[in-house]
């Protein structure tokens, strides 16, 4: 079941269509509900390990749809503490469940100020709809 | 000529649908500079029957295995193909069809698709199988980029033993794939596993034919092994003819197994169009180049076959797909799919005894007129090699007049065999043919 | 319907292959075959059925209009068929002597005579298998063109049209370049001034469809030369499209230095399927040193297979290549010589008139006169009808029509891409048009018949999804198959 189209206000977001909630010093990532919709159905997670660092702006892993392959950009640096094997197995979760049942990794931040840089759900939503 | 159908009626018709006055003014957006002003400089057309006629006498410039008893393989090879596999190749629906991108026009040939990949897993003992790739010798530099990226490593190990254009080719692909190429020397014919240990050292994969280019039979599990516990990829270069008495690389510990499919199912048509075949083991799914097809169903809830996996694939995932690979050889591996069906397990494996045997044959009867194996104590299949006791480039021609041809010349490729010829035997040459090539090569 | 397997009878046999009185061999105990592989165990005509209904649930140019853009798929000769089989083309061995294999060779020599003519340079090699090789094979030849001038690891970058077919970017990244996407400007042409920032002394070349995948003609084409010439760079000439150009305007005459032809395209190979092709590569003087080896050669009247080329770059594939492909285009050229200019004229005067009887209906992004092929757009229906470039494509069959290709090129949304060919009857031509346009009355009148077709094929549209997520890549001997076989239970 697809979700309806929301952009959570506790989030922070990046330009690439991916968000991440900052919970101390950890970070939880996923993608936007404007990202999951232009995929389609998710078949496919290619996820980091953990133990693997990831830097902002750069991918750290991989979303496919039957038709569609999409970089997984990261929003913050940090190290990958637990990936989200629910998504693994059933990559459709992202589609029911974006902000919630199908975050992708949690990350240990390796610095937190990078946070400032990112778009809040106003700013965000000002990119969906140039996209 | 016949091929076009517009009459001057036509074009004037839709010319004037278009809008413009003449033919000419079609191609107005081709700058002045860069329009060819002048007739190609081709030969005038030629009817069908002039046509027919000119590439007869072409043709019969070439003599054929037809005409010249022939032991020529070396990694093609003259195996009978059965009138079934023409009048199924022959089928206006398959062979005027292109890839299958909409699976409800294209049952037939998915569903084709779908059984060879199930006969190449069966054959070799491994999981999944792409459509095909263009021939035995870039499957290899396929099996290179899967393996660079399975194992993040960047050498590639090859026996020597493998055949020279698989060499060749693997290692014209891999200074683009970034990959250095390292050949291991045989020793009497077949590879040691403790020389291959030595060579292994953080290798992607590890190439070895099984049986390999001078047709004997590998210690193939053992280099299996050696390669497995370097942690690089064992991929087997097989011959599918053998593949009935011979134990699928699947079961001895390779991850990827690929070949050359020409002998089972399509002619030797001077090399080519032929199939390349690549199976792998589960764990390389997402990393195969070209086409896969898988099993589904339709909106009745029916089974049916599409394209599959598809954004490994270069129209999806551009610069960072498997590989560059569309144009596969469809064709041809359903002109295998159709022999192996044909043939069926009973068949394949008396194939293979009978080729062993024939070339068993051969190997006592020109020991017995006075010639030298050059790996005399080494246990082959339908190959092998024989020293002719002068230039075996002088051999060949000697041989040939009287009618026979007896084998491609190893010093092509290998030092200190200038000598030798490689023998193959397959269940075309009969005893009496023997019996030819020894007075040939003893005369 | 079933598939092979489950048709299969243990005992059952199909062919015979001779037995002769010979001792039996064995295979030494540790490399022996333990399990049989499960092949299927039918007798022969049981096979021919089988492989023939196949064949009645596939949709080829014999069966009908294929306007598969991209892919020119033109009538394939039937006599070329025969020809290919005559026994001294089809039982040849490639390492049979030069003597024995004179006729061959001069039909590749001759062969690649004609591809020079019709590209305008000077050499040919026909070894690459494919047209996607054969671009894999030029970009070897520039990175051993300029590793032999010293300038390999100063030009690291290749420039690709954000039209290109998948393939470009692909064998770039194989070939071991970096990439860099030039945009495409208002005029369906590459954008010239942003071609202008991305060349450097980086640069390596420029790869290039043209017409492009759009199927307009580059109306900048020799300034584009002109940039990369200048440069220092190369240009690479996708043959992919060249159906629309032969005798009109030569490859080498725009400027590009290499260029990969499509045998299975514009000299009609028959796809088969999917495959086999063939990708000669035909290239400027220059870069003949590094072509691969064997080359075909003419001394006098003999031919001959040329392996002295110290600065090739190897080989991309086994031998000479695929021969079989080369006799029947040969072939194919041969029966029009000069007048390939009238097929081009033919495949051009078809699309555009295709394209004037469509453009108002569907939307057309670049409102040109077109090459061989053009690029319509369904995003107007989508948008007021929710019919999409997928449904079109779908109710199409149901006209009796392959579809064309849909959502490629990438640059144009809904897009349905379409390449009539030279080979097509006007009659064929309006009956598809006539299609198109009922397809657009229904959907305003009946859009859930558009939305559920095809109706009355094999099946229906089927579930991707599913098959890209259980991945069930071959017959599963050991369980029975989850799903039901069609009218078979």
């Amino acid at each position: 079941m697809a979700a309806t189209e929301t952009y959570p206000e506790d989030l922070k977001y990046h330009t690439e269509h991916d968000w991440a909630r900052i919970e101390g010093d950890e970070a939880v990532l996923g993608i936007t509900w404007f990202a999951q919709d232009s995929l389609g159905e998710l078949v496919h997670y290619e996820a980091p390990k953990e133990g693997d660092s990831v830097a902002k702006d750069s991918p750290y892993g991989e979303i496919e749809s039957v038709k569609a392959v999409s970089d997984l950009i990261a929003p913050l640096s940090g190290e990958v503490i637990e990936v989200n094997q629910k998504v693994v197995e059933e990559p459709e979760t992202v589609n029911a469940d974006p902000y919630g049942e199908g975050w992708l990794v949690r990350i240990r931040l390796s610095d937190p100020a990078q946070a400032d840089a990112l778009l809040d759900v106003d700013a965000y939503k000002q990119v969906v709809a140039e996209s | 000529m016949g091929y076009l159908s517009l009459t001057d009626a036509d074009r004037e018709t839709m010319l004037a649908a278009i809008g413009v006055s003449s033919v000419e003014e079609l191609f107005r957006d081709v700058p002045p500079g860069v329009r060819f002003d002048r007739a190609l400089a081709l030969e005038p057309p030629l009817g069908e029957q002039e046509l027919t006629r000119h590439l007869e006498e072409l043709a019969a410039r070439n003599t054929d295995t037809s005409r010249e008893l022939s032991f020529l393989g070396a990694g093609i090879y003259d195996h009978y193909v059965p009138a079934i596999v023409d009048a199924v190749l022959q089928r206006g629906e398959f062979l005027t069809a292109y890839t299958p991108y909409q699976p409800e026009l294209s049952q037939g040939v998915l569903q084709a698709i779908f059984e060879y990949q199930t006969v190449i897993c069966e054959l070799t003992g491994m999981d999944v199988s792409n459509a095909s790739g263009y021939d035995g010798t870039t499957v290899a530099a396929d099996a290179c980029f899967i393996a660079k990226h399975a194992t993040g490593r960047t050498k590639v190990v090859i026996t020597e033993a493998t055949n020279p254009q698989v060499r060749q080719v693997v290692k014209t692909y891999a200074p683009g794939f970034g990959l250095q190429v390292v050949e291991v020397a045989h020793r009497g014919g077949t590879t040691d596993p403790d020389e291959l240990q030595k060579a292994v050292a953080d290798a992607a994969c590890v190439i070895f034919q099984q049986p390999n280019f001078f047709g004997c039979l590998e210690p193939a599990p053992d280099l299996a092994t050696v390669a497995n516990e370097a942690e690089a990829i064992a991929v087997a270069h097989v011959d599918p003819i053998s593949l009935g008495v011979l134990e699928a690389p699947g079961s001895y510990g390779c991850g990827i197994a690929i070949g050359e499919g020409q002998g089972a199912g399509n002619y030797q048509s001077f090399a080519g169009p032929h199939y390349g075949f690549l199976a792998a083991k589960t764990e390389f799914t997402r990393r195969m180049p070209g086409r896969i097809v898988g099993e589904t169903v339709d909106a009745a809830g029916e089974r049916g076959y599409v394209l599959t996996l598809q954004t490994r694939e270069q129209h999806i995932r551009r610069e960072k797909a498997t590989s560059n690979i569309t144009t596969n050889q469809t064709l041809l591996a359903l002109g295998g799919l159709v022999y192996l069906s044909w043939l069926g397990p009973q068949g394949l494996r008396e194939l293979g005894e009978t080729c062993m045997s024939l070339a068993e044959h051969a190997k006592r009867r020109l020991v017995d007129a006075g010639l030298e194996l050059v790996f005399s104590d080494r246990a082959t299949f339908k190959e092998f090699a024989v020293r002719t006791g002068r230039p075996a480039k002088e051999a060949i021609r000697q041989a040939r007049a009287h009618g026979v041809h007896p084998g491609y010349p190893l010093g092509r490729d290998y030092e200190g065999l200038d000598d030798a010829v490689l023998v193959a035997l397959t269940e075309r040459r009969r005893p009496e043919d023997v019996d030819r090539l020894v007075e040939a090569l003893t005369r | 319907m079933k598939l092979i397997f489950e048709k299969s009878r243990e005992g059952r046999r199909g062919g015979e292959l001779p037995h002769y009185d010979l001792p039996r061999v064995e295979v030494p105990e540790e490399l022996r075959r333990r399990e049989a592989p499960r092949l299927p165990e039918l007798a022969e005509p049981e096979v021919l059925r089988h492989f023939t209904e196949l064949s009645t649930r596939n949709f080829g140019i014999d069966t009908g209009f294929y306007p598969l853009g991209s892919c020119t798929m033109k009538y394939n000769p039937r006599v070329n068929e025969r020809l290919v089989m005559l026994p001294g083309f089809r039982d040849l061995h490639p390492y049979q002597e030069e003597d024995e294999i004179q006729g061959a060779l001069e039909l590749m020599w001759r062969l690649q005579e004609i591809l020079i003519e019709v590209c305008g340079l000077h050499a040919c090699s026909l070894q690459p298998a494919a047209g996607s090789q054969g671009e894999l094979t030029g970009l070897m030849l520039i990175r051993a063109y300029f590793a032999d001038r010293g300038e390999g690891d100063q030009r690291d970058t290749i420039i690709t049209a954000d039209t290109a077919h998948g393939t470009n970017p692909a064998s770039v990244t194989m070939s071991g370049y970096k990439l860099a996407k030039a945009r495409t400007d208002e005029r369906g042409n590459v954008d010239v001034a942003h071609l202008r920032e991305l060349v450097d002394e980086r640069t390596a070349g420029l790869m290039l469809t043209n017409p492009s995948t759009l199927g307009l003609f580059d109306e900048h084409i020799e300034e584009i030369a002109e940039i990369f010439h200048g440069a220092g760079a190369l240009l690479y000439y996708d043959g992919a499209n060249l159906n629309a150009v032969c005798g009109i305007s030569r490859p080498g005459d725009m400027g590009f230095d290499i260029v990969h032809i499509n045998l299975h395209k514009t000299f009609s190979q028959p796809h088969g399927g999917g495959g086999p092709g063939g990708g000669p590569i035909v290239v400027r003087d220059m870069l003949e040193p590094f072509l691969p080896v064997p080359a075909v050669v003419r001394d006098g009247e003999r031919f001959r297979l040329d392996y002295e080329r110290p600065k090739s770059i190897g080989k991309v594939r086994g031998y000479t290549g695929p021969f079989g492909v080369f006799v029947r285009s040969y072939a194919f050229i041969r029966s029009y010589g000069p007048r390939l200019r009238e097929m081009s004229e033919a495949a051009v005067l078809n699309a555009n008139y295709l394209l004037a009887r469509l453009k108002d209906v569907y939307e057309l992004p670049y409102d040109r006169l077109c090459m061989h092929e053009f690029v319509l757009s369904a995003r107007r229906l989508k948008r007021e009808h929710g019919i999409t470039a997928l449904d079109v494509a779908k109710r199409l069959m149901d006209y009796g029509f392959h579809p064309p290709t849909i959502y490629f090129p990438l640059v144009v949304p809904e897009a349905l891409m379409i390449e009539p060919t030279e080979t097509e009857a006007r009659e064929t031509l309006d009956a598809f048009a006539d299609a198109m346009l009922a397809i657009v009355r229904e959907a305003e009148t009946d859009p859930e018949t558009i939305h559920s077709a095809p109706h009355g094929r094999p099946v229906q549209r089927l579930d991707e999804v599913r098959a890209a997520k259980q991945a069930i890549v071959k017959h599963s001997f050991d369980t029975k198959s989850a799903v039901p076989v069609p009218g078979e239970s």
